[in-house]
């Protein structure tokens, strides 16, 4: 079984914004993108990111080659309850995800 | 044409002076730096400061100014010391102030002020000129009273404003990204999809190249749309660095909400020019309501750090039922021997301190780090809590039947104050008749 990261070039987490949290998958070839927005769910991402699925923006960018999704931040930046100042660690999470 | 040269994507963080040097040889029309975000989180807004050294501030600053000076044109910083409160923008004007003494220059500097007074924004807020963004919901007026401070952002109409007053040099408080690269080609006449759409490519300097760590990039604008190119020896822009880099820091990468419309890039058309030069055309402006984002930061308590090493085998093994036993132990002595609220947390570094619960695969190494964090109301009391959970962290015992273990600790005293802490609180847009009604202009001459 194959990760959304085995798979993918790069997967990147980031702040966008202090309130919402931001996941580019670059897939980096048509193939691995096909194969990624096509067997990941967007359940399955807010699951990992514990977040209801109806809150997750989704964007297919065949262009790019790109799967993206975006969702309130699981705390708000910079709060007590926040761990990760800028975002960065959830990509980990996205990336480990089976396909 | 208006042509804008980017130095980098934010004063202070460094850019290739080669590249700068090839860009004012290019005469552009406008110098444009982001000096913030709110990336860095929520301390700088809270205190009114700037996340950058003064000293690499005030270095690179100078070396704008000096380009400024001989290219002849408007040199232009958005959010100025990290978070754009009216502080930070005095704390840079300073810094400006100094240069010019120290230069000899004559400088006529416009100052856009972004600060929010409570007051103003609760009579807004009665008006029903305030709004939520998701996911926040509606505003207490309370929360504006807890602020320590609020900034409005700006848009090309008070960066215009500020250009108009045929300043050498704007400092502008909190702005969007893009305003401060947008307002001139917009005020010209340039294509409003192209402008905003090339300003939030341009808005982190070289990022959207081969070569992100380059800095210097220049994009043209005219009637149709922009084309960018970056300034570095041997560094590319190409049609995916591009369009990648809307990707960059939003939410959502069609559509870019700014004050007074939204910029759709769905249509957008990205060709190379030529091997390192891109062509942009197709993008929208979307005129709406004149609204514009409100960001307010408020103190959330103090805090206490304590940092403890654990090596032991049988303690890494157990380390959470270690750190469970002892929040537990010692939050219950300290309601018995303090007054006032306080929270005790210990993250297991090593093990899932970086994302906690999310994490499912944690799995701890040879030793962990233990990070005792306590809040409290007050600094006295975060610190008086903290020290009540060092012998914990130094002696607790997995079981009562051993030898009181020892671990490891990095300093003394081992209690790191933090001070006071601060959080985001405002997620809201502010509806406004005329953009400057909000926003503040000063021109100040200085050397003359």
């Amino acid at each position: 079984m194959s990760t959304v990261g085995d798979i993918a070039l790069k997967v990147r987490s980031k702040n966008a914004g202090p309130f919402w949290l931001t996941v580019d998958i670059f897939c980096g070839t048509p193939d691995a993108y096909a194969q990624i927005s096509g067997a990941l769910q967007s359940a399955t991402v807010a699951a990992a990111l514990k977040v209801d699925v109806e809150e997750l923006k989704r964007f297919d960018l065949a262009d790019l080659n790109v799967v993206k999704f975006s969702a309130p931040r699981p705390a708000i930046q910079g709060t007590r309850e926040d761990r990760d100042m800028h975002g960065a660690s959830f990509a980990v999470l996205i990336a480990s995800l089976t396909l | 044409m208006v042509r804008v040269l980017i130095p980098s994507g934010a004063l202070g963080l460094g850019y290739d002076r080669a590249a700068l040097a090839r860009g004012i040889a290019m005469k552009p029309d406008v110098i444009a730096i982001d000096g913030g975000s709110t990336d860095s989180g929520p301390h700088y807004l809270g205190t009114g400061t700037s996340k950058y050294s003064r000293n690499s501030t005030k270095a690179e600053w100078r070396e704008l100014m000096a380009a400024r000076a001989e290219a002849g044109v408007p040199l232009v910083i958005g959010t100025a010391g990290t978070c754009g409160a009216d502080s930070a923008v005095d704390w840079l004007l300073d810094i400006t102030r100094e240069i010019a003494a120290e230069t000899g220059a004559r400088l006529k500097i416009a100052v856009l002020k972004s600060g929010q007074p409570a007051d103003a924004l609760k009579a807004a807020l009665a008006a029903g000129r305030i709004a939520p963004l998701a996911p926040a919901g509606a505003l207490d007026p309370a929360l504006l009273d807890n602020c320590t401070n609020i900034v409005a952002l700006a848009g090309v109409e008070q960066i215009t404003a500020a250009l108009d007053t045929g300043a050498d040099i704007v400092i502008a408080g909190r702005t969007t990204d893009t305003a401060i690269i947008a307002a001139l080609p917009i005020q010209r006449g340039c294509h409003p999809g192209g402008a905003w759409h090339g300003a939030k490519i341009g808005e982190c300097g070289a990022l959207a190249t081969t070569h992100p760590n380059s800095g210097t990039i220049l994009i043209d604008f005219d009637e149709t749309g922009f084309t960018m190119q970056p300034m570095g020896e041997g560094v590319r822009a190409t049609p995916h660095t591009v369009s990648a880099h809307m990707l960059y820091e939003n939410s959502d990468p069609i559509r870019l909400y700014e004050p007074g419309g939204y910029l759709d890039v769905s249509q957008a058309i990205y060709t190379a020019t030529d091997a390192r030069s891109v062509r942009v055309e197709g993008s929208t402006w979307v005129p709406g309501p004149y609204t514009v984002k409100l960001e307010g930061a408020r103190r959330s308590g103090f805090q206490t750090v304590s940092i403890a090493l654990v090596r032991d085998a049988r303690y890494v093994e157990n380390i959470r039922a270690w750190c469970d036993d002892i929040v537990t132990k010692c939050t219950a002595k300290a309601n018995a021997r303090v007054e006032g609220e306080f929270g005790i947390e210990l993250r297991i570094i090593g093990l899932d301190a970086t994302l906690g619960a999310l994490d499912t695969a944690a799995q701890a190494g040879t030793e962990v780090g233990v990070m005792g964090i306590v809040t409290a109301q007050t600094e006295a009391l975060s610190m008086e809590v903290a020290k009540m959970l060092n012998p914990y962290l130094l002696h607790h015992p997995l079981s009562e039947e051993e030898e009181m273990p020892t671990f490891a600790f990095p300093f003394s005293p081992p209690e790191m104050p933090r001070g006071a802490i601060h959080e985001f609180c405002l997620n809201h847009i502010l509806t406004l008749d005329d953009p400057m009604d909000a926003f503040r202009i000063d021109v100040i001459e200085v050397g003359a």
